[in-house]
């Protein structure tokens, strides 16, 4: 047993996160009571966050092999079969609780960290997205200060994940954000990357042979991100030290971007056996990681990596969350070369340790030993909890304030939703990122449902993030669903079939019987919808206990990533009406309900307890019909339809082709609002020649509706008639441009 | 016709340069710690974050090696082509006049913005007609042109000011809305917008970018003098 | 010899940086206040004071647009 002074207690292990239960089991696997550093590196492998010790039971129900799957959950990131001897590596991450503290730097070091997960598997990073989710921006009334803090936070995100995507060169070609009451105190920053790699040349993290030299590089290692780690500090750290601990990790995508050109030619070159970011939990996590897949054990001395901070103690340098920094493992005779192509990018790299047989992990600080600790027990014995999911019998969250009047009219409900902060135009927001470095974006935001990026053989990929956390909040399984059917349909919109899936499920506190009941029934929802259209989860991520300390748990969100493939990129589908003249079609088995609908939430309703069920197989008919549609160029626009529903879409078709259109829909008078603004699953619009659209109709449902042109978007509909011009439209979608002053 | 383009520590855009240079001749990067342009018949200052922008932007990239050996090929008479970062760089060498500053709206913005050709009879522009409206993109936080009235005016009378954004297009505040100048011999011009970016209708929006490297051609070349 | 460069916007040259914070000021209740202008500070340790200019005039500022004030610094400042 390693000999250090003063014996961390079972108060100090309680105040790291274990629990009692924990703390006693950690004293069992290292028959007795573990060091500072023994316990630090315990107290971050077990936590929520690197363990899933609530969700990983869940997790595994979840189909995870397809035939375009090359690399599944457990690495850095999965991959898919892209043609041409490519993959694709894509995964989503979160850094949501950072983001509360520091909006600019949460948000940007969750980039970078997304980033790396895809870099070191060997791919290159070729675009991010983002998935983001804040209070209300702009209650009423405006300098009132409510609203303030969620436009802090909006600001502070956007330029974050600009700031670094944009400085790295990794384009960030599409997002989502939604703005609801629940997301005030825990606003949700989930970043999404995807990376191009030839299949032969894919990196896996075990760390192998024994004998091998770990070697860590990249930047300098200093106290980011230690915070709450801090109670193990010894006596001379006193209070007045706040400044030496602190909680927020800060990116440097000047670093990353040398980093990552340096990471992909040591593998391009063949020097390096294994490949791993330090990301959460650091040092702990990756190194025990690497050593876990492996099945060896580990020896590193932290008097060999490279500080920027005086004075580290040995579990400060083993928990630091410092950024951009990479572990990697070389055979001996390589270790020269590889330090050699760190100093020609400019990169510090240190050997810090090496593979042995052992199965331990042992931390060295010069001769001495300060920590001993089983890898299996560090990494795979971690207790897993079952959840106790109770279906709730109450509502738990409080209506939103209405801000439309229950007998609006057509024309003033359109506008008002076109004007809400979920339907609203993001330009203001995606103008801040880089979408075209790297020269493959076909499709850059609002031009089309997904994003679309060109591969060199003429093919493409399209990507696309989603989910509505208030439907989810009213059904959990058929929300979870609609979520990834709403991903499915964005790539079926610009020709693309589904390849697979990553998620970030983001939830409340799991030891709580509602959540637990969330929690559940949306990956099993996840699970029958990926699987249904047969695009397994590739890999994922999970962030619980977001809850406010006054406000309750945020909707339950779990966050869709899909990745796509279409034939012909030159192709790819387009949302706006092109031509005056085109006809216009309403497109598959939509049933339009006001239930859980951005309309009703504008009207101030509560949630309905469940959503209307739908036809699954004809709803995936209708994404398949579109799909070949687009594809054969038959359409000249195809556009799901989602908030704010038929009304809407038609708008958005209006505004991005800068064109009018007439429509004319059946519709008996007790349904005209629902029919103009009912959600649900499974419904497109789409325009192009007349006789191109009726074959769609030979596939799945279809209804001509109307034609484009003009300057007016115009519905009639069940005795009454919708009319707003295009100047009117495009002065309500604008609405968010006040946001950013 | 060979095309060096330089790559700094932090530079993004030079594989979508090396890119559009390849449409028009032949092409390779050019390491900033090297002197050797390796018979570059041109060379192309790309865009991105040298050095992370650090200090300001250009202002560490301009001293690499491989820039003393640009700055003796322009006073040779070499042309110089700075986009975006490249054309901070270039200013910081004090090769072209000016200098590029925050944009007035305080942010990275990214648009497709349309540009007027000002002065086409130059070495970067005859492949347009004077008057011309080009679509490129732009992208960038500090790009906003600026010269004290003095410099302006003689730059004026010398034709140097070579590319203008379209009315209501000026997003970062440039002075006279100018996107792009040229030096006083003609044979360095620095723009903010990326024709790199505009070289194929499907992913450019437009293949009006290619001009500008066409027009370096036909200059090198001899077409034009 | 610890050194301190503070670097400034040249008088006349829009600074919107500055405007911002003019602006912020007073919607946090701080009235009173104009003429703000942001700029950047170097410190740095230097054996040769006397060569603080010449880098201030080839690196650290870019004196078309900016004006440099070089202090001195005793001890650790």
């Amino acid at each position: 047993m390693p000999d250090r002074v003063v014996l961390p207690t079972i108060e100090d292990a309680l105040k790291l996160g274990l629990t009692r239960a924990e703390y006693e089991l950690v004293c069992e696997k290292q028959d007795g009571p573990p060091n500072q550093v023994e316990l630090a590196m315990y107290s971050l492998l077990w936590s929520e966050h690197c363990a899933y010790k609530h969700s990983k039971k869940l997790l595994r129900t979840l189909p995870t092999e397809g035939k375009y799957v090359v690399m599944g959950p457990g690495e850095n990131a999965g991959a898919v079969d892209v043609g041409g001897g490519l993959v694709c590596a894509f995964k989503v991450e979160s850094h949501n609780h950072p983001s509360a503290v520091e909006p600019f730097q949460g948000a940007a070091t969750g980039v970078g960290g997304i980033l790396r997960d895809i870099f070191a598997i060997g791919a290159r990073p070729i675009a991010v997205l983002d998935s983001l989710r804040f209070g209300e921006p702009l209650d009423a009334p405006l300098g009132s200060g409510s609203g303030t803090r969620s436009r802090y936070l909006l600001d502070g995100a956007v330029s974050g994940i600009g700031h670094y995507g944009n400085s790295i060169g990794v384009p960030t070609v599409g997002g989502e954000v939604y703005f609801e009451g629940c997301y005030e105190q825990n606003c949700l920053v989930n970043a999404m990357a995807l990376g191009l790699a030839e299949r032969e040349k894919l990196v896996r993290s075990a760390a192998a042979g024994p004998g091998n030299t770990l070697v860590l590089f990249g930047a300098r290692t200093g106290r980011d991100g230690i915070g709450g780690a801090s109670v193990l500090a010894s006596a001379e750290l006193g209070e007045a030290d706040e400044s030496k601990r602190p909680t927020v990790q800060v990116g440097d995508p000047f670093e990353e971007k040398k980093l990552l050109e340096c990471s992909l030619e040591l593998l391009e070159r063949g020097l390096i056996v294994a490949l791993q970011d330090l990301g959460a939990a650091g040092l702990t996590s990756s190194a025990a990681e690497m050593a876990s897949k492996g099945e060896v054990g580990i020896d590193l001395d932290v008097a060999m990596i490279p500080l920027r901070e005086q004075g580290m103690e040995p579990f400060e340098v083993m928990v630091s969350e410092s950024q951009e920094r990479m572990l990697c493992v070389v055979e001996p005779h390589n270790v020269e070369a590889v330090k050699a192509l760190c100093e020609k990018w400019e990169v510090n790299s240190s050997a810090i340790g090496s593979i042995t047989e052992t199965g331990r992990m042992r931390v060295f600080d010069g001769e001495e030993l300060v920590g001993d600790m089983p890898v299996r027990a560090l990494v795979d014995d971690c207790p897993l909890y079952d959840l106790r999911p109770e279906k709730p019998t109450t509502p738990i969250y409080a209506p939103p304030k209405a801000t439309l009047a229950k007998d609006a009219t057509p024309r003033e409900a359109l506008l008002a939703l076109l004007r809400s902060p979920n339907i609203a135009s993001r330009r203001p927001l995606f103008e801040q990122y880089d979408a075209i470095v790297q020269s493959r974006t076909v499709r850059r935001p609002e031009q089309a449902d997904a994003a679309v990026l060109a591969l060199a053989d003429g093919s493409g990929l399209a990507v696309s993030i989603d989910c509505n956390g208030r439907r989810v909040a009213a059904d959990p399984y058929t929300g979870t669903v609609e979520a990834v059917l709403e991903c499915a349909a964005n790539l079926a919109c610009t020709g693309a079939e589904p390849l697979g899936t990553t998620n970030n499920l983001n939830f409340g506190n799991p030891e709580k019987g509602h959540i637990a009941w969330q929690l559940s029934e949306s990956v099993r929802g996840l699970g029958d919808a990926c699987r249904a259209l047969e695009a397994p989860i590739v890999g994922g991520n999970v962030s619980l206990y977001n809850e406010g300390a006054t406000q309750g748990p945020i909707y339950p969100t779990p966050v869709v990533g899909m990745v796509g493939h279409l034939p012909d990129v030159a192709r790819a589908g387009r949302l706006g009406f092109a031509r005056a003249g085109d006809a216009v079609a309403l497109v598959g088995p939509f049933a339009p309900s006001l239930h859980a609908s951005e309309l009703a939430k504008l009207r101030g309703e509560p949630l309905p307890d469940g959503l209307p069920e739908f036809e699954l197989d004809a709803v995936l008919a209708a994404q398949a019909a579109v799909r070949d549609a687009v594809r054969t160029g038959a359409c000249a626009s195809a556009h799901d339809i989602a908030e704010g529903g038929l009304a809407v879409a038609l708008a958005e078709g209006c505004l991005a082709g800068g064109v009018g259109v007439q429509a004319d829909v059946d519709c008996a008078p007790a349904t005209l609002m629902s029919t103009l603004f009912g959600e649900g699953p499974g419904g497109f619009v789409v325009s192009g020649p007349e006789q191109a659209l009726r074959s769609l109709g030979e596939k799945t449902t279809l209804q001509l509706i109307g034609t484009v042109g003009g300057e007016v978007l115009r519905i009639t509909l069940g005795g009454e008639r919708l009319e707003v011009g295009l100047a009117d439209l495009t002065r309500a979608h604008a609405a968010l441009g006040e946001l950013f002053g | 016709m060979r095309f060096g383009v330089l790559q700094f520590p932090g530079s993004c855009d030079e594989v979508d340069a090396l890119e559009a240079a390849r449409r028009v001749g032949d092409a390779e990067l050019l390491w900033h710690g090297d002197r050797d342009l390796k018979g570059a018949d041109a060379i192309v200052v790309p865009g991105g974050f040298s050095y992370g922008d650090y200090l300001r932007a250009g202002a560490i990239a301009r001293f690499a090696p491989i820039m003393e050996s640009v700055i003796d090929f322009a006073k040779d008479g070499g042309l110089v082509l700075g986009i975006c970062n490249g054309f901070q760089v270039l200013c910081e060498a004090r090769l072209l006049p000016g200098a590029l500053l925050g944009n007035m709206n305080r942010r990275f913005t990214f648009r497709q913005v349309g540009l007027e050709v000002l002065n086409s009879g130059g070495s970067f522009t005859h492949g347009c007609a004077l008057g011309e409206r080009l679509s490129i993109p732009a992208k960038h936080s500090w790009g906003r042109y600026y010269a004290d009235a003095e410099t302006l005016a003689a730059m004026d009378r010398a034709g140097q000011l070579v590319l203008r954004y379209a009315a209501g297009e000026n997003f970062n505040g440039s002075v006279h809305d100018i996107a792009g100048v040229s030096n006083e011999r003609g044979n360095v011009f620095g723009l903010m917008p990326h024709p790199e970016h505009a070289i194929d209708e499907l992913v450019g929006g437009s293949s009006d970018g290619l001009k500008i490297f066409e027009s370096m051609r036909l200059t090198v070349e001899g077409v034009h003098a | 010899m610890r050194a301190r460069v503070l670097i400034r916007p040249k008088a006349g040259i829009l600074d919107p940086q500055g405007e911002a914070v003019a602006r912020a000021l007073p919607a946090l209740g701080f009235e009173g206040v104009t003429n703000v202008h942001v700029g950047r500070l170097v410190e740095l340790d230097v054996e040769d004071p006397a060569q603080l200019e010449s880098m201030c005039e080839r690196l650290l500022a870019n004196p078309l647009v900016e004006d440099y004030e070089v202090q001195l610094l005793d001890g650790n400042g």
